[in-house]
């Protein structure tokens, strides 16, 4: 079996599973957020249940529109906080102690390598990254495992990418992710897993990994997993406050699809609207003058990517007329951040800094989008009007890249800048 | 699996025979399209229906007749796990949607929901846009009534059916809250 057949065998209570497999299974966490818990516990109410199955296995967290960007906002976070209250959830954090949910729930050892956790975003897919089975959900399976503690899955089939090689300088997670999607398309892994191997995924950070784990949606994969290694156990042991399993999958674990990929090829990647996986490399970008250049989101922004930007912009600033919106994504990132200096070199280089939240990335509020206006953005989706009006245009790319861009004024690498990768 | 009661018979966007006009959509319809996320801080479906598509077309909503049936190519639904999308379609009056291939967490929740969905590549090709349709939800038979064409989905997974027949995932639910009380 691969290792996702196995996390979902084990929590099916069945020695074993296949693709194609209907089963019911006991799920470890249960996560929702502002927009998507009030509509499920509004769902849970009409069923007339009056507990959740365990306090300690249900995660809210307000993170889209906090701090509450208008009324209607505010009234959500308020029907989510009277729950986690009269529910007594171990787990629900506050302004001021949350952070995006993706970025939050491995940071805080809430999610662990072998759960089952679905989760009410689509990017709950996230946590495949410490080798659990994740994915998304809506808020109706949200609201019944509320109750439950289960969830019913269709066993997928895996598909098997194997990076092989050496990345090159300014190339990171996102890139090999946005490469990905380009390659297999925004739904060339539709009902699927994905499992993320090979020697250029044993040299990634975690929070590269956590990258990719987020994007497999993207590619329209049910999840994204990559086995743990020393590095997970490593990430995991002081987080964690509960037992957790290693899973692999066996010699003879079967895929629907194995592909290759020569990560030495692969350059800084930038999607193109209106998909992900409209990709060019950095050097066939050519001249695309930009508005706003955003680094944040639970794709890229953990200390790492905040790290790379500071690299980037250290001593520069950013090109008249344009803005740069930097997210920490949890106040513990936002913490080490300023401990490091990183806030001055942002400053300095004239970008604002803000609270954690999913804000602009999903055309929220924080850096909305006038028309025709552009945004190189570390996120995740580059839809119509994804960040703001219908006929703006929003391109991904890595946080280097983001940075750069920034200072040039139009999209473009670091070592344009000449920045010492 | 969860062990679906059969005699529960339908409440919730059982099956049925829809009749409408096509409104045809291209590949990777995103969640976003469907209803932007500036309009997720509700609850109020009727609310999320006066978005419907609005970025795609700020008058849709004034186009469309309840009954109306949506007809796109691969990967509708594609994007945030938003149950606000198929809430939106639903509560606009749209009687089903017929579709290449859909995403996978729209699928999951268009079940959930009750709306039905239906996957049939020869229909998409064969459908053009204000044609008029007949749809059969039981055995997946979609006919062109304005070309006379006749085409048959994939059968609904056995699963789903059940899950349908008994009401959707909530009053599944119902029945194993009553029974562990």
């Amino acid at each position: 079996m691969t290792i996702s057949e196995k996390i979902l065998a084990e929590h099916a209570g069945l020695r074993e599973v296949e693709p194609g497999q209907l089963i019911n299974a006991r799920v470890d966490l249960v996560l929702g957020n502002d927009i998507t818990a009030p509509i499920g516990i509004e769902e849970f109410r009409r069923t007339g249940a009056t507990k959740v199955f365990d306090p300690d296995k249900i995660v809210l967290i307000p993170d889209h529109f906090v701090p509450n960007k208008d009324i209607k906002s505010a009234q959500q976070c308020q029907l989510m906080r009277q729950f986690a209250r009269e529910q007594n959830l171990t787990h629900y954090y506050e302004v001021g102690e949350m952070g995006i949910e993706h970025a939050l729930l491995p940071e805080q050892g809430l999610v662990l390598p072998g759960d089952l956790v679905i989760g009410a975003d689509s990017h709950t897919c996230t946590y495949g990254a410490l080798g659990a089975f994740s994915t998304g959900v809506g808020s109706t399976d949200f609201a019944a495992a509320m109750i439950t503690g289960e969830a019913w899955f269709r066993v997928p089939e895996t598909i098997r990418m194997i990076y092989q090689g050496k990345r090159r300088p300014w190339v990171d997670g996102k890139d090999l992710i946005l490469y990905t999607i380009g390659k297999i398309g925004v739904d060339g892994a539709l009902y699927r897993a994905i499992e993320f191997t090979g020697e250029a995924i044993a040299n990634l950070s975690m929070d590269s990994r956590l990258t990719m784990a987020n994007m497999a949606i993207e590619a329209g994969g049910k999840n994204g997993i990559i086995a743990p290694d020393k590095l997970t156990k490593e990430y995991v042991q002081s987080r964690a406050k509960r037992p957790y399993k290693f899973h692999y999958s066996d010699g003879e674990a079967k895929y629907i699809q194995t592909i290759d990929i020569d990560v030495t090829r692969i350059e800084p990647q930038v999607a193109f609207p209106h998909l992900p996986s409209n990709v060019k490399p950095i050097s066939a970008v050519g001249r695309v003058v930009i508005d706003q250049a955003v680094i944040g989101s639970c794709t890229n922004g953990r200390l790492e990517d905040l790290r790379t930007a500071a690299r980037v912009l250290k001593g520069r600033k950013r090109a008249p007329f344009t803005r740069l919106i930097i997210i920490p994504a949890t106040q513990e990132i936002y913490r080490q951040a300023l401990k490091e200096g990183l806030f001055e070199i942002f400053l300095d280089a004239h970008a604002v800094i803000s609270t954690p939240t999913c804000g602009p990335c999903l055309g929220g509020y924080m850096g909305i989008l006038s028309k025709g206006e552009r945004a190189v953005t570390t996120t995740n989706r580059n839809f119509v009007g994804r960040m703001g009006h219908p006929e703006s245009e929003v391109y991904l790319a890595n946080p280097a890249v983001a940075a750069a861009s920034a200072i040039l004024g139009r999209i473009g690498g670091p070592e344009e800048l000449g920045v010492a990768a | 699996m969860i062990p679906v009661p059969s005699v529960v018979k339908l409440v919730l966007g059982g099956f049925m025979i829809y009749k409408g006009r096509a409104w045809k959509f291209g590949a990777n319809v995103d969640t976003d399209a469907i209803i932007p996320a500036r309009y997720l801080n509700t609850t109020d479906p009727a609310e999320m229906a006066s978005h419907l598509m609005e970025d795609i077309d700020p008058k849709f909503l004034e186009k469309i007749q309840p009954g109306d049936i949506f007809v796109a190519e691969e990967n509708f639904g594609c994007g945030s796990s938003r149950e606000h999308a198929p809430l939106a379609i639903k509560h606009a009056g749209i009687a089903c949607v017929v579709a290449k291939s859909f995403a996978r967490i729209f699928y999951r929740n268009a079940f959930n929901m009750g709306l039905p969905i239906l996957e049939c590549a020869e229909a998409v090709e064969g459908i053009h846009q204000d044609d008029a349709l007949q749809v059969d939800s039981e055995t997946g038979a979609i006919e062109n009534l304005s070309t006379g064409k006749t085409f048959k989905a994939q059968p609904i997974p056995l699963f789903m059916q059940q899950l349908i027949e008994s009401g959707g995932l909530m009053s599944y639910v119902k029945a194993f809250k009553m029974k562990s009380e």
